[in-house]
């Protein structure tokens, strides 16, 4: 079957029956198992009222159970274990872990990672709130915005070409096509530098990718933070005397903080999955390795699914926190 | 801040040039990668493509029309004709007949070659090729050319990607396969997560806040955790890998983030307009399909381009839930990293194919981007 009929039949499947069953299992309930009339009537509505939102939860409570709750445990469990050779597998314990601590680049990429989660959020965090204060109040404040915006619709893959060719080398004494290499050698450098092969350096080409990327998501959140401040404590300074930059950093900051808290922690999310940059650009050589592509290594290219499943694990570990505190400030909110 | 700017105008200049430089230095890499995408294979790896609107000094390899083409004129072999194939306004400074001394000659100047023919080359390329011999061979003599060459622009990129490249290099299966992958993963999450929204946000019932609070801890978990658990499920069920799983993998998990947006949207939804509707006797089932689903409309768009963008940029879930050993189901961004590694090269490949695969979604980003913009207010300042 052709895959574009086979899409179109999904569609019209997964949509049918997806409104199928909701209006079908209402009116199920609603006739057949707790019918409105007869003496019961009353006692029937409400139960058929206490039954209705676990019909409407069915089919993403299944969707997200079995798709990101049971991996969460399977992959813990797989972590602890071993495949054997003929299939089936036993239980090592923490050995899997043991032999990933062991390993050089692991720890590679480790602290790999944690460069990135020092930098990135912050360069883009940085960069979103310049881009947002200076267009604030400028006549195609917009325009700029949306400019700055796009490259969160290029994906990942697409940033990394865009960037290659912003880092490529051509051989001495030929004229440089990277516009890098241009610029240093015009600013005087004399040999043009395979940027992405320098090592620990080049985890900053690395990352500015992911800044560039990330930049405008920050910027438009933050815009809208600093749109939501009060004019009258800006103009309380004004009248009190102070300068642009005192308005800035001790009226508004302090203001939008929380707002800053939020874009943090979701960039910092992004971060600790980064793979498409790294597998598209470097694929870990030179000493970029990051945790999901070592990831990737070991569970695609290794095929070592229980050092592959406690890396896993690892990146999990390092998203909890990030996930307490959201859940925690969810559960603050809704009381 | 206008109040201040206002009593210092050289503090608004600096405003505005700094968002210049800003908004510049962020279209840079972009606006290279598109004009590299017009420009052939030869003027990309010889000059910057911020050169390319200015005509451009390069070194080029030509040959005169072949032995058969040569007519006799009294006691003269005669071949005559532009070096040029195509006719542009290139000017020759400098040509040779030598890989060793390609600037040997100026233009006009008349060259003695090896076998005792005499040629003469003119700065806008024509020659004449003349010999007492009749000249024999299959293909007319090299001639080495300095020229300064106008800029120009071509489409053979995106023909040769689209249309005539080989199976490598042609982007077109892969771009509908992309497409094939990412419509049905945009829709069929919206309609279960709209039902589950309703009842998360308007629904009473026990166990609702650990569940909405489950949703957002689901929000983060990295997606690296579910490839090897479901990979294995779909083994065991026997889809395997396919287009089928991979619209089941997205569907799941983009359901958090479904979810949580809708439900953010609707629980905004003013309160009596549902309670008026319970009164007239309305079920749940009405309410949500006439009222809550209509107004909900810019949440939904919102999630729907979300949902897009993500889909049609992934390659984690497509590699290892699609594309198998054949590569018949191979999607964009897979093809392209693929090229990265064979075509490495290869610019004019590269930029396009990039390039093609980038215009789609900025295409729905710039006609979608209040749906864009609201989406990411909603989902992350709460």
């Amino acid at each position: 079957m052709h895959p574009a009929i086979q899409g179109l039949l999904t569609i019209a499947f997964g949509v049918g029956g997806c409104v199928g069953y909701f209006y079908l299992s209402n009116i199920i309930l609603d006739t057949l198992i707790f019918p409105a009339r007869g003496k019961d009537i009353a006692r029937n509505i409400r139960r058929a009222n206490m039954v209705r939102p676990w019909l409407f939860l069915l089919p993403a409570l299944l969707a997200l159970g079995l798709y990101l709750a049971y991996p969460v445990v399977e992959t813990m469990r797989l972590s602890l274990t071993e495949r054997l050779p003929g299939g089936g597998s036993e239980f090592v314990g923490l050995a899997n872990y043991k032999q990933m601590l062991a390993e050089a680049k692991f720890w590679e990429a480790l602290q790999n990672n944690f460069l990135w989660l020092l930098v990135v959020p912050a360069a883009s965090t940085a960069f979103g709130l310049l881009a947002a204060q200076l267009t604030d109040r400028l006549a195609w404040g917009n325009i700029a915005k949306s400019l700055i915006f796009m490259p969160m619709a290029i994906s990942f893959v697409g940033a990394a070409v865009i960037w290659k060719l912003v880092y490529d080398a051509r051989p001495p004494g030929t004229e440089q096509i990277g516009i890098l290499n241009a610029v240093y050698i015009w600013l005087g450098g004399i040999e043009p530098q395979q940027w992405l092969t320098i090592p620990f350096w080049n985890n900053f080409f690395l990352m500015m990718v992911l800044v560039w990327i990330q930049t405008g998501f920050a910027m438009v959140i933050l815009s809208a933070a600093l749109r939501g401040i009060p004019e009258e404590t800006v103009e309380a300074a004004i009248v009190d005397g102070a300068g642009p930059f005192q308005i800035f950093f001790r009226i508004k900051v302090p203001q939008i903080i929380g707002t800053i808290v939020v874009v943090w922690t979701t960039i910092t999310i992004v971060v600790l999955k980064v793979f498409d940059i790294v597998f598209a650009m470097t694929n870990g050589q030179w000493q970029t390795q990051v945790l999901a592509n070592y990831m990737y290594d070991k569970l695609f290219v290794a095929r070592d699914w229980g050092v592959g499943s406690a890396s896993a694990m690892m990146i999990m570990l390092l998203v909890l926190p990030i996930l307490v505190w959201n859940v925690y400030n969810a559960r603050r909110e809704m009381r | 801040m206008n109040a201040i700017a206002g009593q210092k105008p050289g503090l608004i200049w600096a405003l505005r040039i700094s968002v210049i430089l800003l908004v510049g230095l962020w279209m840079f890499p972009t606006v290279g990668l598109f004009v590299s995408s017009f420009r052939t294979g030869d003027q990309i790896a010889t000059s910057g493509w911020w050169k390319a609107l200015f005509p451009t000094e390069q070194n080029l390899t030509l040959r005169t029309a072949a032995p058969d083409t040569q007519v006799q004129e009294a006691d003269l072999f005669v071949i005559e004709g532009n070096l040029f194939e195509e006719a542009t306004d290139a000017k020759i400074s400098a040509w040779g007949t030598n890989a060793r001394e390609i600037d040997a000659y100026g233009p006009g100047d008349t060259a003695e070659l090896r076998g005792g023919e005499r040629l003469t080359v003119a700065a806008d390329g024509s020659y004449r090729l003349q010999s007492a011999q009749e000249m024999s061979g299959g293909r007319g003599p090299r001639v080495f050319v300095s020229a300064l060459v106008p800029p120009e622009f071509t489409l053979q990129n995106y023909e040769t990607i689209l249309i005539s490249g080989g199976s490598t290099d042609n982007l077109a299966r892969a771009f509908f396969n992309t497409l094939t992958v990412t419509i049905p993963a945009t829709i069929i999450p919206i309609l279960i997560a709209a039902f589950a929204a309703y009842a998360l946000a308007w629904m009473e019932f026990p166990g609702r806040a650990l569940l909405i609070a489950t949703i957002v801890g689901l929000l983060v978990v990295p997606l690296q955790l579910a490839l090897i658990p479901l990979l294995k499920f779909h083994n065991e069920i026997g889809i395997g890998k396919g287009y089928l799983g991979v619209w089941m993998a997205h569907t799941g998990f983009g359901l958090p983030l479904a979810i949580y947006l809708l439900r953010n949207y609707m629980i905004g939804i003013p309160r009596d307009i549902i309670e008026n509707a319970r009164v007239d006797g309305a079920t749940d089932f009405q309410i949500f399909t006439r009222i809550i689903l209509p107004l909900s409309f810019p949440a939904l768009a919102s999630f729907a381009i979300f949902q897009f963008l993500w889909t049609w940029n992934d390659l984690l879930v497509a590699m290892v839930f699609l594309i198998d050993a054949t590569g018949e189901t191979t999607v964009m961004t897979k093809q392209i990293v693929e090229l990265l590694g064979t075509r490495g090269g290869n610019w004019e490949i590269l930029a396009t194919s990039a390039f093609v695969s980038i215009a789609v979604p900025l295409a729905v980003f710039f006609a979608m981007q209040k749906y864009l913009v609201r989406g990411l207010l909603a989902g992350s300042v709460k």
